[in-house]
């Protein structure tokens, strides 16, 4: 929200600086996110007077003395076509800087520094201005966008900074205004909190108008969706003259960023702004039947809006009709068909309220914005919708551009709200919330200051609201405006001094994920977090086929860009990803791990709450293989205080024959392997990249509760043994054979593997060292018959022989 | 005989005296006192003796023999001494060489982060709840106060999955959930993340936030104060302060804006702060009357407040890391900075 101080000024007797009145805003809950002072790059720029002109012989150019008043008089050499004896001018002092044109005298090029020069061997002490070289146009200042000298008025005094003449002594503040205060949309809303912030009385606008009575043809304006237009309200001006609006009014629109249009254009501009209040003027002419119909669009029903964009319509979209036709965009924009003319004659003004949510989804669908749209969107109230139409009508008559007729049309419906409201609320009830005691003639002063009309009596306090503040709805929210005003510095931390002890801390399943990350952070695995939603493109990455069920993503139906459009069902194309990054960007090897959610739809397209489901996802690549993954695989099995098994299988992205599935107590619960070279070779990949994925939700289930074993009365004794067996029979078999051979045996680890010539082809020999424990009696001595039945038994089952 | 034992201890003197390792030495030891060594042979030819001259002939050689013995340990305590610093010296290694050891990984910033704050809370009882990140309309939005049409609405860019799915805009809807199912007194942090459909160095369409929610009998704006204050102070420094400043969320009235005093420059102004001395960390306020009563509290007897905050900020700010993309990058050259 642009508000200009020139303009604040007009309603509220502003007497601190700009940099001043800031902070109070601040303090107020009105941040300014940027305070603009116009005159920022001007500097040493006085009121010259030509008191010598004389032109220089064949040039343009002219000398000439200029009075600058008490700061002197200066000789200027000058190009400017309107140069002559007796004007006065903007004079930049040798060391002023104003803004370097383009050769075409209006594009600024940058800030520049008058310094002492020379044309045409004529020595020229200082520079005067255009417009242009100020930061000025026509519609800032009357004249400045003539490409010469902008001249002053004659009663300017000679030597005086010409910043304040020129309105460059002005500041705009850009106020971020919160999603609650659509009043403050408004220069006179912000007005308003300035007079309550400074303590000063707020000058309203003038409304006044005088109507002329006459037996005028009658407008008939019907409301058939009183459900979006609580408030229609239309009125007649005859005899208009479209012309240029006067310099003040160019100026205000200027300075809030709006191009003048016509007078009559412009009033309705000016209004929004001031107050907050869309408005529109229908040329009355082109409205058949001299009707209005506010109504529902039908469907495939079209209209071309003023900046000649035509539109097909929905029956969501709120169109204002005459007898047959739209003719306007309700609260977005007006039609091309009933748009005012330089020949218009008749208008008929609109002041209406449509709701902010109708609004929003016709500007959206449409993709179709304005400044109306916007304000309607954040919401206008009825108060102001009155006071818009009397406002407008006053500034036709101020301006001369018509003649206000008393055919006055105001469709109220029982959408309409009331303007003002009552709310008796607890002082001590206030200040339970807020913690503090703040004085009772403080509460008065500033609930007087918002125009609250405070009465106290006792603990109990009587509001009345005015009408433009339909966010006040109860003691919290008189309370907010309390402490705004009193000061959040009042304010002093304590720390619930009467409220209950709870219990606080991690949750069980917290605590148990922090656990694992520190078994994996422990092993060298750093910690990723990528986006929870990615491409099908990424699933293609990985070769999953059309019909996996990876591919039932729940789709984002509004999606940033299509690379970011569902919601993953696996995490092994971000953790490829990442790692790909990695890659590219020379990071040559590494481990990385992450725990997120992976989002899986009952049914498609999802309607229900999907389940969320938490997923272990595992990345190595460069110096590592297979059985370093493999390895803090089975950490993450040693911290639930279990064990997995694994078994060979095949994933479309991985190497068919380095994968594996991992089971925990029977239940496959993830798994494990090489990134295929195909997909490797797609991906330009120079390095082996190893992904393992592991369903941390069933994972927990598998969780053991750990529980302390006595350690054995006797010593373990271990057997190294070097079997040869078949190529094909996998390790995991040779130590299940084992295990089932012998209660005895707690440990099978393979110390070795040789494939080679001395044990033939198609067989492989397998060193294990087996432990055993012994129970409640030493077995030194029942060892070598151990041995003897697991030989037997490897033998008789997978017919492996002891090397 | 006492020549013999001279002869014996003068062959000995020159046995031992060029002598450079314990082997030898021990050879040497054995041939004079081993079994069949030469003090022994002479110990066993004691029998020749006639009886009357034993005594003194043992007294001899029990003398002989101490002395030997005394002798070689004096020698192989020398070898020994000598032995261990040649070791010493042979063993020696360049200690600045670089040490080994297995190489830690690092949490994720966001962790380590929401773990600190989970700590700070839980210290002053919080319980921790985390909600469901695909969350329904009314859960997300309506119950927090910003029913359909509502402008607060258009503060955040919603995902949208079907009419009423969304991925939750801010973590503030696990708040209604453990509203609707525990009475006060209620303490409760809800971390998790959150999406918005925005995306540029400052913001990402996927992000954390922690939310805090407490409701009670007599809970005040200056209970909100105290506790921000003592976060502030735990996560940031102890010398740094809180100021509150007005500002607007549909589910907290009156609602707040937080800012903490520059950590960077104790609040003269530098460019962290943008020459402010103050830097905004989070939003928060007295929990709305109607996001009570919506959950079944009765808001005369109970009041709240609830903060919510950026743990990508937090983060942001406390690492100084400039890009918020970095953090979801995975780039193990950024994560390995978090091993601390």
């Amino acid at each position: 929200m642009k508000a200009p101080l020139s303009w604040l000024k007009d309603y509220v007797d502003i007497d601190i600086p700009a940099e001043k009145l800031q902070e109070k805003l601040f303090s107020c809950g009105f941040e300014v996110e940027e305070l603009i002072d116009l005159g920022k790059d001007i500097s040493g720029v006085v009121v010259g007077e030509v008191i010598e002109c004389e032109g220089v012989e064949n040039t343009h150019l002219h000398v000439c003395k200029v009075d600058c008043g008490d700061k002197g008089v200066f000789q200027i050499c000058c190009g400017a076509d309107n140069v002559k004896k007796g004007i006065k001018a903007p004079c930049a002092l040798v060391g002023a800087t104003v803004y370097a044109t383009a050769k075409d005298h209006v594009t600024i090029e940058g800030v520049t520094t008058i310094k002492k020069g020379k044309l045409r061997g004529i020595d020229s002490f200082g520079m005067l201005c255009s417009g242009a070289e100020l930061g000025l146009n026509g519609d800032l200042y009357d004249g400045a966008d003539y490409c010469g000298l902008l001249i002053l008025p004659e009663d300017s005094v000679n030597g005086a900074d010409v910043k304040p003449i020129v309105g460059l002594d002005d500041y705009i503040f850009d106020i971020g205004v919160t999603a609650n205060r659509p009043d403050c949309q408004s220069i006179l809303g912000i007005a308003r909190e300035v007079a309550a912030v400074l303590g000063k009385k707020l000058k309203e606008p003038d409304y006044g108008y005088k109507a002329v009575k006459g037996n005028y043809e009658k407008i008939k304006i019907s409301n058939l969706a009183p459900d979006i237009c609580p408030r229609y309200i239309g009125h007649y001006v005859k005899d208009v003259k479209c012309a240029p609006s006067p310099a003040w009014l160019r100026k205000r629109l200027a300075l809030c960023g709006l191009r003048s249009i016509s007078n009559v254009v412009d009033i309705t501009n000016f209004v929004l702004l001031e107050l907050g209040q869309p408005m529109h003027a229908f040329d009355l002419r082109t409205l058949d039947g001299r009707e209005i119909v506010v109504r529902r669009a039908n469907d495939g029903e079209k209209i071309i809006t003023l900046d000649e964009n035509e539109f097909t319509l929905k029956s969501d979209n709120l169109v204002i009709c005459d007898g047959k036709k739209p003719v306007a965009l309700a609260g977005v924009m007006g039609g091309l068909n009933s748009e005012i003319k330089n020949d218009t004659t008749e208008v008929l003004f609109e002041a209406a309220k449509f709701a902010r949510d109708s609004v929003r989804k016709t500007a959206r669908s449409l993709g179709q914005h304005s400044d109306s749209s916007a304000l309607f969107e954040k919401g206008v109230n009825e108060y102001t919708t009155e006071r818009a139409m009397h406002r407008a009508l006053h500034l036709i008559q101020q301006l001369g551009c018509g003649t206000v007729t008393d055919l006055h049309i105001d469709v109220t419906t029982a959408y309409s709200r009331t303007n003002e409201k009552n709310l008796s609320v607890s002082v001590s009830k206030i200040n339970a919330l807020l913690g503090i005691e703040v004085p009772a003639k403080d509460i008065v002063k500033i609930l007087e200051r918002l125009n609250f009309k405070p009465a106290l009596d006792g603990d109990n306090l009587t509001l009345t609201v005015p009408g433009y503040r339909e966010d006040i709805d109860g003691y919290p929210d008189v309370a907010e405006e309390i402490i705004r005003f009193y000061g959040y510095e009042n304010i002093n931390g304590t720390f619930l001094p009467s409220a209950s002890i709870t219990n606080g801390g991690f949750t069980e399943e917290q605590k148990a994920e922090n656990k694992l990350k520190d078994a994996l952070v422990s092993k060298g695995l750093y910690e990723i977090s990528s986006y929870s939603f990615y491409s099908q493109k990424d699933l293609d990455m990985l070769h999953f086929a059309p019909d996996a069920k990876e591919r039932n993503a729940i789709r984002i139906l509004n999606p940033i860009s299509e690379d970011l459009s569902i919601m993953r069902t696996t995490l092994a194309p971000s953790m490829v990803n990442v790692i790909v990054r990695n890659l590219r960007r020379g990071n040559m090897a590494g481990k990385l791990f992450e725990i997120s959610k992976i989002y899986l739809a009952k049914s498609l397209p999802v309607c229900d709450f999907p389940e969320e489901k938490s997923v272990i996802a595992l990345g190595i690549w460069g110096k590592y293989d297979f059985f370093d993954l493999k390895g803090i695989v089975n950490c993450i099995a040693d911290d639930i205080n279990t064990s997995f098994e694994y078994e060979p299988c095949e994933k479309p992205f991985l190497h068919p024959g380095i994968t594996a599935k991992i089971i925990c107590d029977g239940v496959k619960v993830g798994y494990l392997g090489m990134l295929s070279p195909a997909v490797a070779e797609e991906l330009a990949l120079d390095r082996f990249v190893y992904v393992a994925e592991i369903d941390y939700e069933e994972l927990k289930k598998h969780a053991k509760p750990f529980k302390y074993v006595p350690i054995p009365k006797f010593a373990e004794i271990t057997r190294d043994l070097a079997l040869t067996c078949d190529a094909a029979i996998t390790c995991a078999a040779i130590e299940k054979e084992i295990y089932s051979a012998c209660k005895y045996v707690t440990g099978v680890n393979l110390f070795d593997v040789y494939v080679g010539e001395q044990i033939g082809k198609g067989k492989k020999s397998m060193a294990f060292k087996l432990t055993f424990t012994p129970k409640d009696e030493p077995i030194e001595n029942k060892i070598d018959g151990f041995v003897k039945k697991i030989l037997n038994n490897l033998k008789f089952k997978l017919d492996i022989t002891l090397r | 005989m006492q020549k013999k034992i001279d002869e014996i201890e003068k062959s000995i003197d020159e046995a031992v005296q060029d002598v450079k390792s314990s082997k030898t030495l021990q050879e040497i030891k054995m041939r004079f006192l081993g079994k069949t060594g030469e003090i022994s042979s002479l110990m066993k030819n004691m029998r020749d003796v006639p009886p009357e001259q034993r005594p003194s002939m043992g007294k001899l050689l029990n003398a002989l023999r101490e002395w030997t013995e005394n002798k070689f340990a004096a020698i192989e305590k020398k070898l020994k001494e000598f032995e261990l610093k040649k070791k010493y010296s042979d063993e020696k290694i360049d200690v600045t060489l670089p040490g080994r050891a297995p190489e830690n990984g690092a949490y994720h910033p966001n962790t380590l982060i929401r773990n600190e704050l989970i700590s700070i809370f839980a210290g002053m009882g919080f319980e921790v709840f985390e909600g469901p990140e695909i969350e329904n309309d009314y859960y997300n939005f309506t119950a927090l106060n910003t029913p359909a049409d509502h402008p607060a609405r258009d503060m955040q860019d919603t995902f949208y999955l079907a009419p009423e799915l969304l991925l939750r805009t801010q973590t503030s809807a696990g708040q209604i959930r453990v509203m609707e199912n525990k009475k006060p007194p209620i303490k409760i942090l809800s971390p998790g993340k959150v999406y918005r459909s925005d995306d540029d160095a400052t913001h990402s369409p996927m992000f954390s936030q922690m939310e805090g929610l407490v409701v009670d009998k007599h809970v005040t704006l200056c209970d909100l104060k105290g506790m921000l204050d003592e976060f502030a102070k735990k996560i940031f420094g102890t010398g740094v302060k809180t100021r509150l400043r007005p500002s607007y969320f549909p589910f907290t009235e009156p609602s707040v804006e937080v800012d903490v005093s520059c950590f960077e420059c104790g609040g003269t102004g530098c460019r962290l702060c943008k020459g402010t001395g103050w830097i905004e960390v989070l939003g928060a306020g007295m929990v709305n009357r109607r996001v009570l009563e919506g959950c079944g509290i009765d808001p005369d007897i109970y009041t709240g407040f609830a903060f919510g905050m950026g743990i990508e900020r937090i983060a942001m700010l406390k690492y100084g890391i400039n890009n918020m993309k970095l953090l979801f990058e995975g780039d193990t050259r950024f994560l390995k900075q978090f091993k601390g």
